[in-house]
């Protein structure tokens, strides 16, 4: 357990403190990280130091390994690791929820990386002795990029982690800069699914959003709804917010149109104005490196807005 | 299998009048409250003055703007009209389910139409809305009725065939069994698509926060056909209490009464749950409730508890919108919540009162 507590706690505090976690979990040397490149083609790990079949429970931290270049050294990943394409190929039946430690364990794996969310599952790891890393939810961009350089230093690839955390960090900055200052504070309603529950501002996503000025209309419930309370609808009619994000178009099969069809949302600003944004459920869900993308395409949104009303 | 009501013959010293009149005004001042009070929309008392602008022949300014009207007409009126319907259908199949099994502890969902519905909704999510989201009706409520009676038919089949026509208590087993099997198969789903889980969870955890006119015109057919049944059946189960074979010598065609009450009451019931999600303890609760304030005999019973019903889910709706104001509190919550105390003190008091 001791392992697992120095794993949760490495998260978002820093890199040095990251380090020494890696060091009790792998035999990682993270005071000379290897080779410098980038492709990941020329950067064979050094399978004496460095784990090579990794098993990903997390889909957030698929998408991490395989951006950083770590993607080989992925043996398997859960069920719902569906991006990249390459990382989808390698889709087994393990489950981050309900994992089962002896098909984990049949992989043979030397690094095993879950949420963290299930400390029976680390508590099995440890008796087994199999490496594990954890990542639990973020609360800020920082927090991605912490996770994607400790990923980095733990599978070899600790510059690639650098690289990849370090050039999100400034497409970030520039997105955020690219808004005019002094701009209207906006609101917004994100939509986790069609039975109205949503995110308050005291969550990732919600900090992705206020990010850019924004805030939503979901704090109104945030003392007794906690952080994804379920709305009443005629409450998200009354507040109308500037913007609308659907985050259930996946999996529900929602669309600006079946939202704009519902009862009473013709009158809805933002469904006359065609500002009900049709978002990615995954990315909208995790906390991987395409939130870039999805900051970007929230940005968009706004300046659009911005723009629309003459400011 | 007990009977429930041996003294149900005895006079209570309640007129049948004096309940329906009773029954008619809870039901009215349920509607009433129930439009008046929500999150948004105006004050609460302009809202009858709204209502009765909208009336033929009758203009008074009610001070409701168009926003306002919009709120309350097309996102509480239904959500109060859908209340009262699965509030009244769920009790009624609870009182006839009650009946012609000779139970009090059984709920509409006895033989496996909640499990069946369930099953539906999760297998429309399993395979994703994304494949039918072009579709110009929402498979998931289709699926979930067509389940809904799927699985109560296997349970009568399954008993009928190893003699549950004679014996309820055979039919009652078989529907146990198939309740079993039937949320093994959805959690087993779940489990292998636990991405679903949630837009599950809170599509059966009731739905009364997302009704819409048009879930009320796909309830509403099946509810009167249904209701139509049990109520021209009411003196069938008032009779079918002295036990089957005394039925029988009566000339009472017991095994097709069942039947007949069986399929009315799971049409009914397998409707509501596929527009409301499941809705607990009101099946169940509501008809003692009416018998414990006197109506004993099920001429009296069904056409009170259909009243009695819909006026509690519309009054157990209120608390669910506004106690964390504007998050939603579910159903399911607030009825047991609310039934729960409420039959407690009912209990007491008749017990005080023999």
């Amino acid at each position: 357990m001791k392992k697992s507590r120095i794993a949760g706690l490495a998260v978002g505090v820093s890199i040095l403190m990251m380090s020494a976690c890696a060091e009790t979990q792998v035999p990682v040397q993270s005071d000379s990280p290897p080779s410098a490149s980038t492709t990941g083609a020329d950067q064979e790990s050094d399978p004496t130091v460095y784990p090579t079949r990794i098993i990903s429970l997390s889909p957030t931290h698929t998408e991490m390994l395989f951006a950083i270049g770590a993607g080989d050294q992925v043996v398997a990943v859960d069920a719902f690791s569906n991006y990249p394409p390459e990382a989808a190929e390698k889709i087994t039946d393990l489950s981050g929820f309900e994992p089962n430690v002896e098909a984990i364990a049949g992989y043979e794996p030397d690094l095993v990386i879950t949420e963290g969310t299930n400390p029976s599952l680390l508590a099995q790891l440890d008796a087994l002795k199999i490496p594990h890393w954890s990542g639990p939810a973020v609360n800020n961009f920082e927090g991605i990029f912490t996770q994607i350089e400790e990923l980095g230093a733990l599978t070899g690839h600790f510059e690639n982690g650098v690289f990849v955390a370090g050039e999100m960090r400034q497409e970030i900055s520039q997105i955020r800069d690219s808004l005019p200052a002094g701009a209207p504070s906006l609101t917004y309603y994100h939509e986790l699914d069609p039975t109205y529950f949503s995110v308050t501002s005291d969550t990732f996503i919600g900090y992705v959003y206020a990010q850019l000025g924004m805030t939503s209309v979901a704090d109104a419930a945030a003392g007794a709804g906690g952080q994804y309370p379920q709305l009443n609808a005629e409450f998200i009619i009354a507040a109308d917010p500037d913007l609308i994000f659907l985050a259930c178009t996946k999996y529900c099969g929602e669309t600006a149109a079946t939202a704009g069809a519902r009862p009473g949302w013709a009158a809805m600003s933002a469904v006359q104005g065609g500002r009900v944004l049709e978002m990615d459920d995954d990315v909208a869900s995790r906390w991987g490196p395409r939130i870039v993308e999805y900051f970007a395409s929230v940005a968009a949104a706004v300046t659009d807005l911005l723009a629309a009303a003459g400011n | 299998m007990q009977r429930p009501h041996p003294t149900s013959n005895a006079p209570t010293g309640r007129s049948p009048i004096g309940l329906g009149v009773v029954a008619v005004l809870m039901v009215i001042g349920a509607v009433l409250l129930g439009s008046m009070i929500g999150p948004a929309g105006p004050t609460w008392w302009r809202v009858p003055l709204a209502i009765l602008d909208r009336l033929p022949l009758i203009a008074i300014n009610s001070g409701v703007t168009e926003a306002e009207w919009n709120i309350i007409w097309q996102i509480r009126m239904p959500r109060v009209v859908l209340a009262g319907i699965v509030g009244a259908m769920l009790s009624v199949a609870g009182a006839s389910y009650q009946g012609v099994f000779r139970n009090p502890l059984v709920d509409p969902y006895l033989l496996g139409a909640a499990a069946g519905a369930g099953l539906g909704a999760t297998i429309v999510f399993t395979v994703g809305r994304e494949a039918t989201a072009s579709w110009p009706v929402d498979p998931a409520p289709a699926v979930a009725f067509v389940m809904a009676l799927a699985t109560v038919a296997l349970t009568y089949l399954v008993g009928s065939a190893f003699g549950g026509v004679k014996s309820n208590v055979t039919l009652v087993l078989a529907g146990v069994a198939m309740v079993s099997l039937t949320t093994a198969v959805q959690t087993f789903l779940l489990q292998r698509n636990s991405e679903v889980v949630r837009e599950v969870y809170s599509w059966i955890l009731g739905r009364l926060s997302t009704a819409t006119w048009a879930d009320i015109k796909m309830v509403t057919p099946y509810v009167v056909v249904s209701t139509t049944v049990l109520l021209l059946h009411r003196r069938h189960l008032d009779v079918l209490r002295v036990g089957d074979e005394e039925a029988s010598t009566l000339g009472i065609p017991v095994a097709r009464i069942r039947l007949v009450v069986v399929i009315a009451a799971t049409l009914g019931t397998a409707a509501a749950v596929a527009v409301s999600g499941l809705i607990g303890f009101v099946g169940l609760v509501v008809p003692h409730a009416v018998r414990l304030i006197g109506a004993t005999s099920y001429r009296l019973l069904i056409p009170l508890t259909l009243a009695f019903g819909g006026a509690f889910l519309i009054l157990a709706d209120v608390p669910g919108r506004v106690l964390t104001n504007p998050a939603e509190t579910p159903i399911g919550v607030v009825t047991a919540f609310l039934g729960a105390p409420f039959f407690i003190i009912l209990l007491r008091t008749r017990q005080v009162a023999r």
